[in-house]
């Protein structure tokens, strides 16, 4: 894609440019002119209108600003704060909030705001910032609380005068107000004084070398500041991002006031206000643009009219009328499809409408598939398009009477008419010229030295013995139609002919890795069942058979084209499994070099890392899709493999990648055969193509997921399994109105298990307002983080990090800012006032820019970057949302008796306590952190050892001990296993050890150890930005 | 030696040299008027049972550009232990193991009788020979199942310590690793792909530096040269693996559609196995044995494509310059004939299938190196199956009658020179003083290598150039009736007449493949064979008196005779109607005519005999008078009776042919009225 174009059509250029994250956007930060921009205004107020067509002028603040984020030096520039101790500390309290709830509350009508404002009025307490006072003569103010971590203090810069003027400007009475969603503002007072941005709280205490003015035996508020030193280091992490984070002890310690960090909005509050809502409860999708429950609340979900929040979700449910709105809002419009997401059992599966040879029914001009959203008129002869509003004949074999209401008499009878995701079966029409043959799995084992000498070989091939029994299968079916075949390769394959009727497997090798081939037809793909015994004894001799192997070099490309080329002439489609460990440095197509060079790191180069090493893996994946051959790659790298090469046929074929770093059998073992069981068995549907359609007014521009695009509609897929989703997004190409709503049809056809060729329809109805305020109460901030991680990594290929953070921290202050310009009630503009709906979206936005894709630090390993950018790229809204806020649950609280899981607690190190014991878990790490005096009786019960000192950290699974403790916390973790797609590594931490670094990089409310802001910094970075659109 | 025609035998007997002249030209004037070229043929290897072989190194001339070998017609003077040499007249010191030589203790290489001798060379080691199979699995069920059958019997026959190896090949061609155990395992390579020597060397691990870290390691560099190839195993090592891989060997399981011909990569799998034994054993002893039921339809070296409405190409194809794959093709297989004698192997062509398979384009693999090519209709026949068991069988001496990887130096005197070689053998590219700027056939060189020969193979060595034979014969000008020739050259032109109806020179009613396979035998074998190719023997069997030959014209074909032609590829039996009534009758088997039971066996006995002996074996036709068959004996005899001058002739004489080739009589009377023209 290039960036140019997108360069010429930034929908959003004309008022509010640059600052929209669309992918137009990053074509903006593709030119250079642009990068300075971002600070970009969110409301083009008056002088702006001029400048914004450039549109990135920044208004209130003068040119130094943008400067100032464009660059590093502007951070630690930026630092000075600190020698501006400012802000005088406002100890407004809740007192001074009070005044403004009510306020509040009439400004927000939303059905939740009450309770949401009462939530938020403590948080925003917290939140108030009054810090701009650039004339406060800070080190007066003896800071009575906590130590300020935050980084709202941009404005007064002494070294940068510039700088000094917006503050100036902005200065507001001093006090500031984070306001919540449409809650009052509480003018908290903030300031910082000595610029302590750094790490949160807590952390100080263990950090080895006491540092200077460390006290050791304060508690832990002092404390912060001497932990702040410590992480100066990082403040060069943050290039591109928002002022502030990194720390500097350049005055003396100074008295600090801190955030508290209770009073900012919490995720966990919000999970848990949500679940407490609406947990446990039944969801019925009866009304258009109503909000679903959230990811982490469960519920069960009766289809009566629009698709399940499993299939999809939306950003907002509410879509603006008209395309100025949206541009005004810059609220992406989004929805995050998970077609094949797997329903629980309690919930009725999906109905399978069968029209026999006449196929389903379409609009003549749209081709939408019949669904609930299609009026019947004439008395039920003719129809018309929801999407299209084209009117159609009813076919005579579909037609049924109207009863009084104007609705078929059959409308309950038939899935298409009543509900929001059913499935047709396909004609031949829909095939690619005859019916498709069951698909394939093929199984292709590196088996050169490393993967040898480890054992995996031997792992795989004796697991497999058993997995094979589980391969899918229909309901119905004795046995699965998926045949199985077998590869082996290290710098040239080995095909194997397993026909049932052999004494002996007979192994083919093929040499000619320059241009592959299949070498034998009959015998490769065979059904398990009948061949069991020739494939018993293949895997029996495997690892033998390459014993004596000292082949080091291996290839890649020729395997996947090998795979491919054997679905192909088998005509059908299927899935490649390889297990790989080396990068592929024999002499063929798709050969690699190791170009891992940590110099283009933080550099405009940098993109490259995350880019294909040649074009060979791009075109062997279009490849791969059109012959609906997916690839799954399990890695077991030593070193650098290049993810980023080797990772892109299975993005872009809708397969997986799993990474097993340094595969040491004792330890990743488990791990890893829980990934290839699951991955064996999940559900999955092959060869597929979606489309979403839209009714008139908008449509779907941009898709992110595991695809691959030959045009700019039909989205297509080698397969698509349950855990795969595609974010969507949507531009307004007319005025929607609030009448008619906005639908969305996403239809895909694929072909199943056991070789059917099925149509998959989703449909949703959203709401549409001119009210913006509409707009804010219906988003979805956990699907906002998803759109916003997905697009951010998409772009990630094209455009400078630095310039990316900045996009997404802009365009976050400009949702934020719209809505307090529009939709807030008038407060001092120095509140900070969050929409209830995007409460957390300042948290969450700053895990994703904490997240390491898009943090330019050497110390990541580029192949971890490139491995996390792919993964989230085709991850659900509850497998980002899990991914970019952690899970950490308390386990020392444990109430044996209850099946419950622990209420969570705040990823932050202040939540850990020395005498705790707690999980963390993001989707694909677990840790369990003890800290060094947890409970004695809760180490016996864990891990049957006396004490803490006698805990055995060289573990990825807990002994099984017979006691309450180990039961509660072993389901616990098998319930935070269950439904996602990664089997979790758990890491055993120990207080004040090593690792315990690696687990802190997961504490993503505090400042990153490579860098990234703590919340609270993040958050008022975000105020600051704020204040200046405003203004 | 009582006459000089018994001299003549008696020297082929002994030589395995036959010379068109006995009496030499003594000068170059003369010798360009002789017109029949000066030229002997020659069989390397003759039998010769009574030849002590001898267990030393031959003397040779101490000049370096002469090197001929100590013989009896060198002059000896036993006194000063010297020898002159008969062609550069050098002297030389004869070794000081000859320390006792005198004219009554003389070393068999000048006795006078030991003019063809045979010395055994201890130098170099042994090493093994070598067998490679290149099967084509495209087959008829059938055809394939007598082909395994075929080759697992062969390897009883071969030497125990020989090395064998298997390709076989369809679509795909298969290299098939003998040594492993467990799992067969076969290296599989497209049918498709030109692959050039290194390349199929690498792709099958056979380079070198594939293996440096098993190098290293101490121990078994004994094995390294077998280790090095695991597709050449010793036959006692693997016979078992082998015969059960062989009898798995499953049909190409590739489908073949309506219309199509299956996809034979012949040229790739030859290419293969050439690339491998190129890399792994050059210059020892081995054949690459091709089996094939089809011609290349796919790859380098394709003759046809795989559309079956398009056939393969004809002589009229090829006349009309319609045959689009013939040049290429040709050309493929040319390159891997000259690479394949250049490493001193041979190349055997076993081609069975009632179409042609390519013969034309693949001929010079087999003529280039020795090797055979046989032909047949089917892998699931006698003629196959027994020709194919021929090859194993072993002399006298219980050697097999095979050898590798010679190579042929011709010496003359000054007086004369070499114009070329004509047989199985490629130049090596000696000049000499003694190599005639003028070529016949392989020519310019003095040194020729025959990589495969047997006992039978003969070549022709060509020592001057002359093209008619009118001065031979004594007649009055413009009296073509006054022609007479004398008697060495009485047989002359009925020579000439049936060369010009044979198939050597005939393409009609021939496939280009039948002609490759006619002049690919006649091309190699001694005097008495190739004269049967060119004049076909006929015997006639009746109650008239003992068997007799007759003349091969259609007179002999009588009611109450049986006939038994020999044409070297065919051996027909044919009933007289008479015979064949009484046959049908049966009274052969009644009692009192077993005389008649007597007369029908007795060709067949015969024939029978004559089977046994040839190689390759003949196409046997047994058939009487009206029989489809009987085509073959009609081709072949001399048309004197057609429906043409029938009448003239009288029909209970002989069988008229139904022709419009001049009959012999025509052509003497033409080639009379030639010679004795004034024109001349």
């Amino acid at each position: 894609m290039s960036q140019q174009g997108y360069v010429a059509t930034p929908p959003y250029s004309q008022p509010q440019p640059g600052i929209g994250l669309s992918p137009p956007h990053y074509g903006h930060y593709g030119d250079p002119s642009h990068t300075a921009s971002p600070t970009g205004m969110m409301k083009p107020a008056g002088p702006l209108g001029a400048t914004a067509t450039r549109g990135m002028l920044p208004p209130g603040p003068p040119p130094p600003g943008p400067h100032q984020f464009g660059q590093n030096g502007a951070h630690a520039t930026g630092h000075p704060p600190q020698r501006f101790p400012g802000p005088p500390p406002v100890n407004n309290v809740a007192s001074s909030h009070a005044p403004y709830q009510p306020s509040a509350q009439s400004s927000y009508p939303g059905p939740i705001s009450t309770s949401s404002v009462t939530q938020l009025g403590s948080q925003l307490s917290a939140m108030q910032i009054n810090s701009y006072g650039s004339g406060m003569a800070p080190p007066s103010q003896g800071p009575p609380g906590p130590l300020s971590a935050t980084s709202l203090q941009t404005p007064p810069r002494p070294p940068q005068p510039s700088i000094l003027q917006p503050g100036s400007q902005v200065l507001p009475p001093p006090p500031t107000t984070l306001n919540g969603p449409g809650a009052s503002p509480l003018p908290l007072p903030m300031y910082r004084p000595d610029g302590l941005s750094g790490p949160p709280p807590p952390n100080a205490q263990y950090q080895p070398p006491p540092l200077p003015g460390q006290t050791l035996g304060a508690g832990y508020p002092p404390q912060q500041a001497n932990s702040g030193p410590q992480m100066a280091g990082a403040q060069l992490s943050y290039p591109g991002g928002f002022p502030g984070g990194p720390a500097q002890m350049a005055g003396p310690p100074q008295p600090q006031k801190k955030l508290d960090p209770d009073s900012i909005p919490s995720p966990i509050q919000v999970i848990e206000n949500d679940r407490a809502s609406r947990g446990g409860q039944v969801y019925a999708t009866n009304t258009r643009g109503q909000i679903p429950p959230l990811v982490t609340t469960d519920c069960m979900i009766q289809d009566q009219g629009n698709a399940s929040p499993r299939f999809i979700r939306c950003t907002t449910y509410c879509f603006p009328c008209t395309s100025d709105m949206a541009k005004q809002a810059q609220i992406p419009l989004a929805a995050v499809i998970k077609p094949f997401a797997t329903i629980p059992s309690n919930e009725s599966p999906l109905y399978l409408v069968n029209h026999g040879e006449s196929g389903p029914v379409r609009c003549n001009r749209c081709k939408a598939y019949m669904c609930p959203f299609m009026q019947f008129i004439e008395g039920g002869r003719r129809y018309q398009c929801g999407f299209c509003n084209c009117v159609n004949d009813v076919p005579p074999f579909y037609f049924q009477h109207l009863d009084h209401i104007g609705r078929r008499l059959d409308h309950y009878e038939k899935p298409e008419l009543s509900l929001g995701s059913y499935e047709y079966v396909a004609t031949l029409d829909y095939c690619r010229s005859k019916p498709p043959n069951p698909p394939a799995f093929i199984f292709m084992i590196d088996v050169s030295y490393s993967n040898i000498k480890n054992g995996l070989v031997k792992l795989i091939c004796e697991e497999l013995k058993t997995m094979l029994e589980k391969i899918p299968k229909e309901e119905q079916e004795e046995t699965s139609a998926i045949r199985v075949g077998f590869i082996t390769y290290n710098k040239v394959l080995h095909f194997f002919n397993v026909k049932s009727n052999l004494a002996q497997p007979q192994m083919m090798v093929v040499t000619d890795v320059g241009e592959v081939f299949v070498p034998l037809l009959d015998g490769f793909l065979v059904n398990y069942q009948e061949s069991q015994s020739v494939i018993h004894n293949l895997l029996d001799q495997i690892p033998d058979m390459f014993a004596d192997s000292n082949e080091n070099e291996t290839v890649f490309a020729p395997v996947i084209q090998a795979g491919m080329e054997a679905l192909k002439a088998a005509d059908c489609p299927g899935k490649l499994f390889i297990f790989h460990s080396s990068l592929p440095t024999a002499e063929a197509p798709g050969k690699l070099k190791n170009r891992d060079d940590k110099k283009l790191v933080n550099t405009d180069k940098e993109k490259i890392l995350f880019q294909p090493q040649t074009n060979v893996y791009d075109s062997l994946a279009k490849d791969c899709v059109a012959h609906g051959c997916s690839v799954t790659l399990f890695l077991f790298p030593s070193q650098y493999v290049d993810v980023a090469s080797l990772g892109l046929v299975p993005q872009l074929t809708g397969g997986t990648l799993y990474k097993y770093n340094n595969f040491q059998m004792h330890l990743d073992r488990q791990q890893f055969l829980n990934d290839l069981r699951n991955d064996i068995e999940k559900k999955i549907g092959f060869d597929a193509i979606m489309r979403v359609r839209t009714s008139t007014g908008f449509r779907a521009t941009d898709f992110f997921g595991g695809i691959l695009m030959n045009n700019t509609t039909d989205v297509e897929m080698a397969a698509i399994d349950c855990d795969k989703a595609v974010t969507v997004e949507f531009k307004h190409d007319d005025k929607l109105s609030e009448d008619s709503g906005a639908l969305i049809q996403c239809a895909v056809l694929y072909t199943t298990i056991s070789g059917q060729r099925r149509l998959r329809i989703h449909n949703l109805g959203l709401n549409c307002s001119s009210q913006l305020a509409d707009l804010y109460k219906s988003c979805e901030t956990d699907a906002l983080i998803n759109f916003f991680a997905k697009s951010a990594f998409k772009a990630v290929l094209h455009q400078p990090l630095k310039v990316i953070r900045e996009i997404l921290v802009n365009q976050t202050a400009h949702m934020l800012a719209c809505y307090r310009k529009n939709c807030a009630s008038p407060s001092a503009a120095s509140q900070l006032i969050l929409p209830d709906s995007m409460k957390v979206l300042p948290v969450y936005m700053n895990c994703l820019l904490k997240n390491c894709v898009l943090l330019s630090r050497p110390e990541i390993s580029t192949d971890e970057r490139a491995y996390q950018r792919q993964l989230v790229m085709t991850m659900g809204v509850a497998d980002s949302q899990l991914f970019f806020y952690p899970q950490l649950l308390p386990i020392h609280t444990l109430d044996v008796k209850s099946t419950m899981l622990p209420a969570a607690v705040r990823c932050s190190e202040s939540r850990l306590s020395e005498e705790g014991i707690f999980l963390l878990a993001n989707g694909l790490h677990m840790f369990l952190w003890l800290g060094v005096s947890s409970p004695p009786e809760l180490i016996q019960g864990i891990f049957n050892v006396p004490s803490f000192a006698h805990i055995n950290t060289d573990m990825t699974l807990l002994p099984e001990v017979g006691n309450p403790y180990s039961q509660q916390l072993r389901m616990i973790m098998g319930i935070i296993q269950q439904k996602r797609p990664y089997s979790m590594k758990l890491t055993i931490v120990k207080q004040r050890e090593q690792p315990e670094m690696v687990f802190r990089q997961f504490l993503v409310e505090d400042k990153g150890l490579y860098g990234g802001s703590s919340y609270v910094d993040f958050l008022c970075c975000v105020h600051k930005e704020i204040c200046q659109l405003l203004n | 030696m009582a006459t000089y025609l018994e001299f003549i035998q008696q020297n082929e007997e002994r030589d395995g040299v036959r010379f068109s002249w006995n009496v030499w030209p003594s000068s170059r004037l003369e010798a360009t008027r002789m017109v029949v070229p000066l030229a002997c043929l020659l069989t390397p290897l003759k039998e010769r049972p009574d030849l002590p072989p001898v267990q030393y190194e031959p003397v040779l001339c101490s000049r370096p550009t002469c090197k001929a070998v100590l013989n009896p017609l060198c002059q000896v003077d036993y006194r000063a232990k010297l020898w002159a040499c008969n062609f550069c007249f050098q002297r030389n010191q004869f070794p000081p193991a000859y320390g006792g030589i005198s004219e009554v203790n003389q070393p068999a290489e000048l006795m006078p009788q030991f003019s063809t001798i045979e010395y055994v060379i201890q130098r170099g080691a042994q090493s093994p020979l070598i067998f490679l199979y290149v099967v084509d699995t495209c087959l008829e069920e059938d055809d394939l199942q007598a082909l395994k059958e075929s080759l697992q019997m062969s390897l009883s026959l071969l030497p125990p310590d020989a090395l064998v190896g298997l390709i076989t090949f369809g679509r795909m061609v298969q290299v098939h690793e003998l040594s492993c155990e467990g799992i067969s395992k076969s290296y599989v390579f497209r049918g498709t792909k030109d692959l050039t020597a290194k390349q199929i060397q690498d792709m099958l691990g056979l380079t070198k530096p594939a293996m440096p870290m098993q190098q290293a390691r101490p121990a078994q560099p004994q094995e390294h040269p077998f280790a090095s190839s695991r597709f050449l195993q010793p036959v006692h090592k693997i016979d078992m693996n082998l015969t059960d891989l062989l009898g798995e060997l499953q049909r190409d399981p590739w489908p073949v559609t309506q219309g199509k011909r299956p996809l034979r990569s012949t040229g790739v799998a030859l290419s293969i196995a050439v690339g491998l034994l190129e890399g792994t054993f050059p210059n020892t002893g081995a054949r690459i044995m091709l089996f094939t039921g089809g011609p290349p339809t796919q790859g380098p070296g394709m003759v046809v494509g795989d559309e079956l409405k398009i056939p393969i190409r004809s002589w009229h194809d090829i006349e009309k310059d319609n045959a689009r794959f013939m040049k290429k093709a040709t050309k493929h297989y040319e390159m891997l004939a000259n690479r394949t004698a250049a490493n001193g192997h041979c190349i055997d062509i076993y081609a069975c299938a009632l179409d042609q398979t390519g013969l034309l384009e693949m001929k010079c693999c087999a003529n280039l190196t020795g090797g055979y090519m046989v032909m047949g209709d089917s892998f699931n026949t006698s003629l196959f199956k027994q020709t194919f068991q021929r090859i194993f069988t072993k002399d006298f001496n219980g050697d097999f009658r095979m050898a590798f990887g010679a190579t042929l130096d011709v010496k003359t005197s000054r007086e004369l020179k070499i114009a070329g070689a004509i047989g199985p053998c490629v130049s090596l590219n000696v000049k000499g003083p003694c190599v005639s700027e003028n070529e016949l056939g392989v020519g310019g060189t003095s040194q020729w290598k025959i990589c495969g020969l047997d006992p039978t193979s003969t070549l022709g060595i060509y020592f001057e150039v002359v093209n008619q034979c009118q001065k031979f014969g004594q007649y009055n000008k413009e009296d073509p009736t006054s022609f007479r020739l004398s008697d060495s050259f009485s047989l002359y032109p009925q020579f000439m007449f049936h060369l010009r109806r044979s198939p050597f020179l005939q393409v009609f009613n021939n496939s280009p493949d039948e002609s490759s396979y006619y002049r690919h035998h006649f091309a190699r074998q001694d005097l008495t064979q190739s004269l049967i190719m060119i004049q076909p023997i006929l015997y006639s069997y009746s109650f008239h008196g003992p068997p007799e030959p007759v003349l091969l014209d259609s007179s002999s074909i009588l009611a109450d005779r049986i006939l038994l032609m020999d044409t070297f590829f065919q051996i027909v039996i044919y009933l007289g109607e008479t015979i064949a009534q009484w046959r049908k009758a049966g009274y052969q088997d009644m009692p009192e005519y077993e005389n008649f039971k007597h007369l029908l066996q007795a060709p067949l006995d015969d024939a029978q005999e004559i089977l046994q002996a040839r190689f390759p074996m003949p196409r046997y036709i047994n058939t009487e008078h009206g029989g489809s068959q009987a085509r073959f004996l009609l081709s072949k005899v001399n048309p004197s009776q057609t429906h043409n001058n029938l009448y003239a002739w009288g029909q209970e004489t002989g069988a008229p042919i139904l022709t419009d080739d001049v009959s012999l009589q025509v052509f003497m009377d033409h080639l009379k009225k030639l010679a004795v023209s004034s024109a001349c």
